[in-house]
């Protein structure tokens, strides 16, 4: 991936770039087969409506995958995501937008890392934040 | 379609931890096997949206600086299936509560060494809160496990803390 980020570069308050997933009923069945994460009410609507949802439902680890993507993409070839963090608040829909986003909330150098802390978190396309969260990315410096 | 079995509601204000779950916190589990595969890697990202090279090609992978196709955020391998030998971590005393539905209510991962294709990780988990909340769904009782992930050399890659909401 081009245009790798550097520690220098980071400042707080700065934007993430914005990842937008699009999960529609076979996005979900691939996350299945990739997680091993075979519940059926994230597949089969019958099942879900019989538990009370109004449809299949998004996988809460898979908003936590698509956070860590986010931060891969943004941090390059030469980051790591060192944690992620997020809690399930809200339900996402299937066939629906998820929309990763972050802000830096502060940077730090530690045990000979550059760390970069970020509040990250996921929306649906009418804006409600359904899984808020927490993440450390370390990025190389230029020095 | 088999019905849930039909459970006992909880009781109006009666607390549904009893003394046998409590005991249950911080009692580590037996070790589980993990294996990182290059085919579940890329699965996995596959099913993330990946499309950066190191997910897909080893050599790619290689060049950036990897022992091999990297494990993608939030994947640290799958347990070795036998349905003769059937085991798992957590869910320990599922059966004793009173609710029929679980959630997932939160992921923290962190991350002390880089996962790869390869890789065999030995996972204990261990029950580390018990809560209970009124919410929305009705009651709820809040689980938080913590599952710590080895490497073949016995050191520490990864440390996930899984909530689960029973309701």
């Amino acid at each position: 991936m081009p245009n790798q980020l550097y520690f220098e570069d980071i400042s707080e308050g700065q934007e993430v770039t914005t990842l937008t997933q699009h999960c529609d009923s076979q996005r979900l069945v691939y996350w299945a087969a990739g997680s091993g994460d075979f519940y059926q009410i994230h597949y089969d609507k019958d099942f879900a409506q019989r538990t009370g949802l109004p449809d299949r439902i998004v996988h809460g680890a898979l908003k936590h995958a698509l956070l860590g993507r986010m931060l891969h993409e943004w941090a390059g070839d030469e980051g790591r995501v060192k944690r992620v963090a997020c809690q399930y608040r809200g339900m996402d829909m299937v066939e629906k937008d998820v929309i990763c986003k972050g802000i830096v909330t502060g940077k730090r150098s530690q045990d000979g890392e550059n760390l970069v802390d970020v509040e990250v978190w996921t929306e649906t396309p009418e804006g409600q934040k359904t899984t808020p969260g927490t993440a450390t990315v370390s990025l190389p410096s230029r020095s | 379609m088999a019905q849930p079995k039909a459970r006992p509601e909880p009781a109006e204000g009666a607390s549904v931890i009893t003394d046998k779950m409590r005991a249950q916190i911080g009692v580590e589990s037996e070790p589980l096997t993990f294996e990182v595969d290059k085919t579940a890697c890329r699965m996995f990202a596959r099913a993330v949206g990946y499309t950066d090279p190191i997910y897909f090609d080893e050599e790619q992978a290689r060049s950036n600086g990897y022992r091999s196709i990297p494990a993608p955020v939030g994947f640290l391998g799958h347990p070795v299936y036998n349905p003769n030998a059937p085991q798992r971590l957590g869910g320990y005393f599922r059966t004793d509560t009173p609710f029929k539905r679980i959630l997932n209510g939160g992921t923290d991962i962190e991350y002390f060494d880089t996962i790869c294709a390869g890789d065999v990780l030995t996972a204990t988990s261990k029950l580390v809160d018990l809560s209970e909340r009124e919410g929305r769904i009705g009651p709820m009782l809040i689980t938080v496990t913590e599952t710590t992930y080895r490497n073949r050399d016995g050191k520490v890659v990864a440390r996930m803390r899984g909530t689960g909401i029973q309701y």
